[in-house]
């Protein structure tokens, strides 16, 4: 029997092995879990892109859930999300605001002009300080922010047909759950 | 000469340190404000790079939060408090050396546990095998005779 154990020592070194493999494939090493999940979002006042002497801030977007989703002129994954951000999002009939993160004003406008804007309104934060308070490390992102201005869901890179399906849409029902 | 050469060296190598002084362009007050901050920074991971310092990194989100630690640092907060910002935006992911709490026991014990653990699976076979071959080891002067 003491014969078997550095076989079994073997076997459980195997399993590790597999099981960290695994985990890898389910699990983005590039994602830090946002310690801002089921937390209030901070609060923010910014500037709608184009039009400097309106803004927009957590107050006034209180009452409904609604996705932010942060791009840049300069994100180059930000043009593989957008054909998502066009349709399906789109489609889920909340509002989308557009974080435009340090990005120039021209160059976002010529942008969303190329590709679309898919955006009900798009705010800028320019220097990217709301963009610290967010947690934002890298465009794109997308928050879910519930009626109560309450972050409940958090994407770090792009949205794909699978994230919206295994994510996204689960967590837009646990919301209309707790509605009714 | 050699004096002179180490001179010519030094001069040579100005321009290199200017270049190195660059990448920090923070106006500090003071030398121990400086030290602080690098020893602050160097303290911090890089969220988008993810194995470099806040000091070393090149990312836009590093220089940002570089300016936001600098800035923090001018109004009076403790490195502490500093930590505990960046803590709250971005996760204990930025800190490099892990705080000691429960869900971080395995971390900071784990190495420490194993260790004893092999210790003891040693010391265990050590005696039994002393105990099972009490006669087998003859002394050193007797193997010696024999040979």
């Amino acid at each position: 029997m003491t014969r078997l154990v550095p076989f079994f020592g073997f076997l459980l070194l195997v399993a590790l092995f597999g099981f960290g493999i695994w985990w890898n494939t389910q699990h983005d090493q590039h994602e830090i879990a946002s310690p801002l999940i089921d937390k209030p979002a901070p609060a923010y006042a910014l500037p709608v892109l184009g039009e400097a002497q309106r803004t927009v801030d957590k107050a006034s977007m209180l009452g409904k859930p609604y996705f932010l989703n942060v791009f840049a002129s300069w994100c180059i994954e930000c043009v593989h999300e957008h054909p998502i951000m066009m349709t399906g999002m789109k489609q889920l009939g909340l509002p989308l605001v557009g974080f435009n993160y340090k990005d120039d004003p021209q160059a976002a406008t010529a942008w969303l002009d190329q590709h679309g804007n898919p955006f009900d309104v798009v705010i800028a934060d320019r220097e990217g300080r709301t963009g610290i308070d967010f947690g934002v490390y890298a465009a794109p992102e997308t928050f879910l922010i519930d009626a109560k201005g309450v972050i409940r869901y958090k994407r770090i890179g792009p949205i794909t047909p699978e994230v919206l399906d295994r994510e996204i849409r689960p967590a837009l029902a646990a919301l209309a759950k707790e509605g009714s | 000469m050699l004096r002179r050469a180490l001179f010519w060296l030094l001069v040579c190598c100005l321009p290199a340190l200017a270049l190195a002084q660059a990448i920090q362009p923070l106006p500090f007050r003071d030398h121990a404000e400086e030290v602080r901050f690098q020893h602050l920074s160097a303290e911090l991971r890089c969220p988008m790079c993810q194995n470099e310092t806040l000091a070393d990194s090149n990312a836009p989100i590093a220089h940002d939060l570089r300016r936001q630690v600098f800035e923090m640092m001018q109004a009076g907060k403790s490195d502490d408090e500093i930590k505990a910002y960046l803590v709250d935006r971005y996760s204990r992911f930025v800190l490099y050396s892990p705080p000691v709490e429960p869900s971080t026991w395995l971390l900071w014990f784990g190495p420490l546990v194993l260790l004893v653990a092999g210790g003891i699976v040693v010391a265990i076979q050590v005696r039994r095998r002393a105990r099972q071959t009490p006669d087998a080891a003859p002394s050193a002067a007797d193997t010696e005779d024999d040979w």
